[in-house]
């Protein structure tokens, strides 16, 4: 198959060089589009909060208490290794995924995690893997995500979001909760995804 | 079409794969027209997005000048795809992927099942992939024995319901919400027979139905929205979740990917994901969207294989007008708002790429002579180039391909003598006054002759008048 | 000013009063027009069809009639189109690039009606009397290939007596198409269905546009129909005043299957 392979490589690129018959001057890409924008944290809960996802505005020291008023007591909750302990409350049961299995994921309540960047313009949060956002499945099988953001996270666009985020993580673009657009093109929430997703806004 | 001539671009393959119909599109479309349920559902669903989508790229105050810099990207990448093309191998190959390269539908669809055969699974599950529906990836791995189950809600639709998708976007736009209903019913294992027609609980049953298939197959298959060149980066942009089901449960993710969808940078990513949310299904940005290079350890598939499809493109590419139409991001928005489209739904295109795009995609990936009544399927009102985010000349491709369709004899005929009449004013006024003769000639109360009776059909016909206005001039 | 005027093929043959309305209201401007006489066909139907090489002599026809004029003027949005944006293309890919260099040159002084009036003459009020409702489609070339935007709003906002109802659903195409409503004459139908419950629906009795091609299939359905409904060409409308010069009312339409 590998020989194979090698040959279908050969066949395709041949094929393409003669269809572009040497033109391979790089074509001048004109960006005049917004790259710099405010960062308005208002605006951010209004787009978050325009696509169903739950916004919470607190300062650091109440995330713990948020969560305890999201989720019912002696809920389960899934966690990545590092996220900040102080965020938890007592009245639910963490699991943090020291390589938990899918069941055992799917099975929590819910799921806490940081984020990587927040987007205002969209109503983004992006998580990229990092040790307090844990792997991708962590935020994709429970049918509740809780995702914590600072607002030095925040920023205006897309064209910021991905200056900086780092190409080579997992990335997860998440934009309110599992939703689709496939019944009449209108959208409805919650299909394969978490079905209701809380933002946790920090100052 | 036959390989002849090796290394020197080709079209698709007949035999394998949906790029051809069965019928002409003028047949097709009489068929479809028909149908009130298709018109009624296809005029509220095009007529909801159209309405969304405009809303949200008004918010956008640069929408023209993303448009002009995605249009230029796509540019730029078709000028030095191969190049492109081998760096992207070079990083997917340094993050741990494994890339293989496709001429064909047919040995795409070796590749892919050789690959799931490999892993030892007898069923994969797939993200919604315009690339392998083209090629026929699930009846290729059908014939192998493997079962490939659709997780896109639309798909799925589709799938259940034993039918064709008829948009790009949303495969099932052509049913509504009763009749999705009633294929669940009818297909869906275990459903519910309390099952409503809402689209909440609808989309509950799906999510419960597939959520044993997620955790327990061990194979899915994605196509890619884009591809990085720069990284390796591959990208899904999706709504409901079943994409990152795909793209992290499984130990193996094969991606099949047609060549065009590589980006050359990173930061390039910053125009389309700001077009395409917009442009398709008119959010300021779709649900998930999800990015991964090669393999991650410890985190999703740890097997990653992307296979890069020519099936066609290296003809479209040879042709420097046509090209343009692999700038296409498979948004959708010259679907909602072709009033063809609108009115006959994706049914009659026969390929898997309907609509005005779809008119001019097909017939090059085939060849026009197979598709030859496509490039036809339009009246160049020209409200698809309008709404592109990626601004392809849709209406310019489709008069550049009506050139390259054969035309019936009859027709050739009479377009050289109406061009050679047209060229010389004496028998050009000649034939002004042989069509007022018709006034007198009893052309009344009849048709005129095929196959201009078709127009004749639903309208009445003036009668030529009395004096052209050359000879009222003439007389002033 | 002196302007020629392109008749364009589809006026001159079957509807003249577009035409003629042309020149009066031009001449009533205190303009003058000019017919240059070697003027047949833009050949737009041979380009649209896939016959492009057989466009070529009628090309360069047009080109070599109205190259001498400064201000061209044509009652067709379609057609101003065809000579805006294909006229160079044809000759280009014919091999023709002189005769492509022409062209784009005569394409720059080639009008439509509405946009010579407000453009380049500077006029919205023409002085026009038509008492009657109204409602104005806009026809595809002229709204997406010229860009026409409200030119022609404008100047029938300004006609006294005019009661201008807006039609719904307005930008969509008519299901015209040229060829493609003998090629595609049931989907052609299907559009013009809609078009017409969108005419219908203003209760207009006159529905206006600045292509005869158009409007010979807008009201090829509604003659059909009955409805009572007319179409008039934009430029009828603009030529008609108190003292009489509007649209003749032409009779029913005869030709039926």
């Amino acid at each position: 198959m590998v020989g194979e392979a090698v040959s279908g490589r050969e066949e395709v690129l041949s094929r393409l060089r003669a269809a572009v018959a040497g033109g391979s001057a790089p074509v001048p890409v004109p960006r005049a589009y917004r790259r710099e924008g405010p960062i308005d944290l208002d605006l951010l809960v209004q787009r978050l909060t325009d696509y169903r996802a739950r916004v919470h505005r607190v300062p650091e020291a109440d995330v713990a208490d948020t969560i305890a008023g999201i989720l019912p007591t002696s809920a389960t909750v899934v966690v990545p290794p590092q996220l900040p302990p102080a965020w938890l409350p007592a009245t639910v049961t963490a699991r943090t995924d020291d390589g938990l299995d899918n069941a055992r994921i799917a099975a929590a309540d819910g799921v806490v995690t940081a984020a990587a960047v927040a987007v205002v313009e969209t109503g983004t949060v992006v998580l990229d893997g990092s040790p307090d956002q844990g792997r991708r499945v962590l935020s994709l099988l429970p049918d509740l995500h809780i995702c914590v953001v600072r607002a030095a996270q925040v920023v205006a666009g897309v064209p910021q979001a991905l200056a900086r985020l780092a190409p080579h993580r997992p990335l997860t673009w998440i934009s309110g909760p599992s939703a689709t657009s496939d019944i009449e093109l209108n959208r409805v929430e919650g299909v394969h995804g978490p079905r209701t997703l809380h933002v946790i806004l920090l100052p | 079409m036959t390989r002849t001539f090796l290394g020197m671009p080709a079209t698709a393959p007949q035999g394998v794969g949906q790029l051809r119909g069965e019928q002409s599109f003028p047949a097709a479309a009489r068929q479809a027209l028909a149908d009130a349920q298709l018109r009624r559902n296809l005029g509220h669903a095009t007529a909801t997005i159209r309405a969304k989508s405009g809303a949200v790229i008004a918010e956008a105050p640069d929408w023209e000048e993303l448009r002009a810099a995605g249009a230029a990207i796509k540019t730029d990448v078709l000028a030095r795809l191969p190049e492109l093309l081998e760096q992207l191998e070079a990083r997917v190959t340094a993050a741990g992927g494994v890339v293989h390269w496709a001429a064909d539908a047919n040995e795409a669809n070796r590749i892919v099942t050789d690959l799931v055969r490999a892993t030892g699974s007898d069923r994969v599950i797939k993200v919604k992939s315009m690339a392998t529906q083209e090629i026929g990836l699930n009846e290729a791995l059908d014939a192998a024995g493997i079962i490939a189950v659709e997780t896109d809600l639309a798909e799925l639709i589709v799938q259940l319901g034993d039918d064709r998708p008829s948009h790009i976007l949303v495969p099932a736009i052509h049913r509504n919400r009763a009749e999705i209903r009633e294929i669940f019913l009818r297909a869906m294992p275990d459903v519910d027979p309390a099952l409503t027609d809402e689209p909440a609980a609808l989309a509950a049953a799906a999510r419960r139905f597939l959520r044993q298939t997620f955790l327990t197959t061990p194979v899915a298959v994605s196509g890619a929205n884009f591809a990085v060149a720069e990284t390796g980066t591959l990208a899904v942009v999706e709504s409901e979740g079943n994409g990152r089901m795909c793209l992290t449960l499984p130990e193996t993710l094969i991606t099949v990917m047609g060549v065009e969808k590589v980006v050359p940078t990173w930061r390039d990513l910053e125009v389309f994901l700001q077009l395409l949310p917009r442009a398709s299904t008119g959010e300021r940005m779709n649900p998930y969207t999800s990015m991964w290079t090669g393999v991650t350890p410890g985190d999703g598939p740890q097997a990653f294989h992307l296979v890069l499809l020519d099936n066609g493109r290296s003809a479209v590419l040879a042709d420097e007008v046509g090209r343009q139409a692999l700038h296409c991001i498979r948004c959708s928005a010259c679907l909602n708002v072709c009033p063809v489209y609108e009115r006959v739904g994706g049914h009659a295109y026969g390929s898997v790429y309907p609509g005005p795009i779809g008119a001019v995609l097909s017939p090059q990936l085939t060849g026009v002579a197979d598709n030859a009544s496509l490039p036809y399927a339009s009246s160049l009102c020209g409200a698809c180039y309008d709404a592109c985010p990626v601004k392809i000349n849709i209406p310019e491709l489709l008069v550049h391909l009506r050139d390259q369709a054969p035309h019936p004899r009859a027709e050739s005929a009479a377009m050289a003598a109406a061009a050679y009449t047209m060229d010389h004013p004496a028998l050009y006024a000649a034939a002004q006054r042989a069509t007022r003769l018709s006034r007198w000639a009893g052309r009344r109360g009849r048709g005129l002759p095929p196959p201009l009776s078709g127009w004749t059909a639903g309208r009445d016909l003036p009668e030529p008048p009395a004096e052209t206005f050359r000879e009222w001039w003439a007389k002033r | 000013m002196r302007i020629a005027l392109f008749v364009t093929c589809l006026a001159d043959t079957m509807f003249p009063e577009a035409a003629k309305a042309t020149v009066r209201l031009l001449e009533r401007l205190g303009h003058e027009v000019v017919f240059p006489e070697g003027q047949t066909c833009c050949g737009q139907m041979h380009v649209n069809t896939g016959y492009q090489a057989q466009a070529m002599p009628l090309v360069r026809r047009h080109v070599r009639t109205f190259d001498p004029y400064d201000v061209i003027v044509a009652p067709s949005g379609s057609c101003v189109g065809s000579v805006r944006h294909q006229h160079a293309l044809v000759a280009r890919r014919g091999g023709d690039e002189r005769l492509a260099s022409r062209a784009e040159s005569v394409a720059g002084r080639t009008y439509e009606l509405s946009e010579l009036l407000v453009d380049v003459l500077g006029v919205t009020d023409v002085g026009a009397y038509f008492p009657h409702r109204v409602t104005y489609h806009p026809t595809c070339h002229s709204l997406r290939m010229l860009r026409v935007g409200d030119r022609p709003l404008r100047l029938l906002r300004e006609v006294r007596g005019l009661d201008l109802v807006q039609l719904p659903a307005a930008e969509q195409c008519c299901g015209f198409g040229g060829t493609f409503a003998v090629k595609n004459a049931d989907t052609s139908t299907a559009m013009l269905a809609d078009k017409m419950r969108h005419v219908l629906a203003t209760g207009a009795d006159v529905c206006a546009a600045g292509d005869v091609s158009c409007l010979m299939h807008i009201g090829g359905g509604l003659s059909r129909l009955r409805t009572g409904v007319r179409t008039v060409h934009l430029a009828e409308i603009l030529a008609a005043t108190e003292a009489g010069g509007g649209p003749e009312r032409r009779d029913e339409l005869v030709v039926r299957t």
